[in-house]
């Protein structure tokens, strides 16, 4: 039988929703509690169960866990899954992103903090760094995002294993056409309104998400304000923002099989980081971002939190789920493709990060 | 004459993930000792306190302390303090957090 599973990751802890039907949900946890979860990943590559969690305690330092069986429990290496070589002479702060390659059923990507992107060749277990990445010429010149600084965003090309985007607060987003070894940064067309002379630089944006269409290619970006689309690979950006009732925002997703539907959630601005008019709300795309609607149904109005980068997430049920989680502790799913939402959860801490998946 | 073992007494936090072990017990070299040498020696067969307790810069990580004899090396000199043999050396989780 299918279950769906929503893993929500907290700055106190990991919860997961179950649900067989996606109306009646059960809320297990918390996991790790008082420790922060910033990133997770479900991987049902070759039917596996397995869920990773980048966890971050306040006292005893970052780690990532692994759970085999759905979340239900979880192992730690007794060795350090991810760190820093020696010669760097730098500490992990925080796990910021886990993504499973579509390429090949091994390897896992992290992104993490300070801005630097590992690869794991056994599932998850343990991490090498890039080195490529780390020693890039520009990482020096990468500044820290109000969040830190990070690649949170790690975006691979199923069929073709050599390319990889990264994308950084604030470095903007990078392209690797080897696998990793090397990496240009690939901005043009993305306005970095904050930078005094060139609004269009090279690198230095801040990009705050990056999502591919499956369907057909197409990348999406949200970045500390405007919302862009490309159909080169990143190679060149174009706005998809003067739909939208705002062009800030942290989360964007792309529907797994239909071209052209992506969903934003936007934020009023900012320096004013509550949704638009304090209706909390999903904005969604049929056509590739030329139009946008308004959808919340389900969702409160008299709202005055903010759904942060990783905090929203799709399932690849028929129709699609979207979830979303709030800074305020509250997790909404869709099981219409945003046209309504219900509550799954609420009270939690702040919700970092969420993730969708059908396991079974 | 072999000198007196340190006894290295861990948090209640850290127990679970070494079967409740609440204390753990290095011999002393003849020739002093600092407390990155414990903490090498003492994590020794506990190889998952070490990355809790210190980052992969050898570093005591920031919210942890650690007293020797009642006093707090982290505020001092560090992994490099020394450690007299026959010592208590506490590691504690600082009082931080919202």
């Amino acid at each position: 039988m299918t279950e769906t599973i929503v893993a929500i990751g907290t700055r106190k802890g990991l919860w997961i929703a179950r649900s067989a039907d996606r109306e009646e949900w059960a809320l297990e946890g918390p996991h790790f509690l008082m420790s922060e979860v910033a990133s997770v990943a479900v991987d049902t590559r070759e039917g596996r169960s397995t869920v990773l969690a980048g966890v971050k305690s306040w006292h005893w330092g970052p780690t990532v866990q692994v759970s085999t069986d759905g979340g239900r429990s979880w192992t730690e290496s007794a060795e350090r899954a991810l760190s820093f070589p020696t010669d760097t002479d730098t500490a992990l702060e925080r796990v910021w992103q886990l993504t499973p390659d579509p390429n090949d059923v091994d390897v896992v990507w992290a992104g993490v903090e300070p801005h630097a992107l590992f690869r794991s060749t056994d599932r998850g277990d343990s991490y090498e760094l890039v080195r490529g990445l780390w020693e890039h010429p520009h990482r020096p010149k990468w500044e820290p995002g109000f969040g830190g600084g990070a690649v949170h965003t790690i975006v691979p090309e199923p069929g073709h294993a050599e390319n990889l985007l990264v994308a950084m607060s604030a470095g903007g987003v990078y392209r690797s056409g080897d696998g990793g070894q090397s990496w240009t940064p690939s901005n043009p067309g993305i306005r970095a309104y904050f930078m005094p002379d060139d609004e269009y630089p090279e690198f230095g944006q801040c990009v705050h998400k990056v999502a591919r269409s499956q369907a057909d290619g197409a990348l999406y970006a949200q970045n500390h304000k405007g919302v862009y689309r490309s159909d080169d690979k990143g190679s060149t950006w174009e706005s998809i923002a003067d739909g939208l009732p705002t062009d800030f925002g942290f989360a964007i997703l792309a529907h797994p099989r239909r071209p052209g539907v992506v969903w934003n959630i936007p934020v009023q601005d900012d320096g004013e980081r509550i949704p638009p008019g304090a209706q909390l709300q999903v904005q969604r795309s049929d056509d590739g971002g030329a139009h946008w609607r308004m959808q919340a149904q389900g969702l409160p109005g008299e709202s005055f939190t903010c759904v942060l980068r990783d905090a929203a997430s799709l399932d690849d049920a028929e129709p699609v789920g979207v979830y979303l989680g709030t800074r305020n502790g509250d997790v909404f799913a869709s099981a219409d493709e945003g046209e309504t939402f219900t509550r799954i959860a609420t009270q939690l801490p702040d919700v970092l990060v969420v993730r969708a998946a059908q396991l079974g | 004459m072999p000198s007196a073992p340190v006894r290295v007494i861990l948090p209640g936090m850290l127990r679970d993930l070494v079967g409740g072990l609440a204390e753990i017990e290095v011999e002393s070299p003849a020739e002093s000792q600092t407390v990155a040498e414990l903490l090498d020696r003492a994590f020794s067969g506990h190889r998952i306190l070490d990355g809790k307790v210190r980052d992969e810069r050898g570093q005591i990580r920031r919210h942890v302390k650690v007293f020797v004899n009642g006093e707090d090396a982290t505020r001092g000199a560090g992994v490099g303090a020394p450690v007299p043999a026959g010592a208590r050396v506490h590691i504690i989780n600082a009082v931080s957090g919202g």
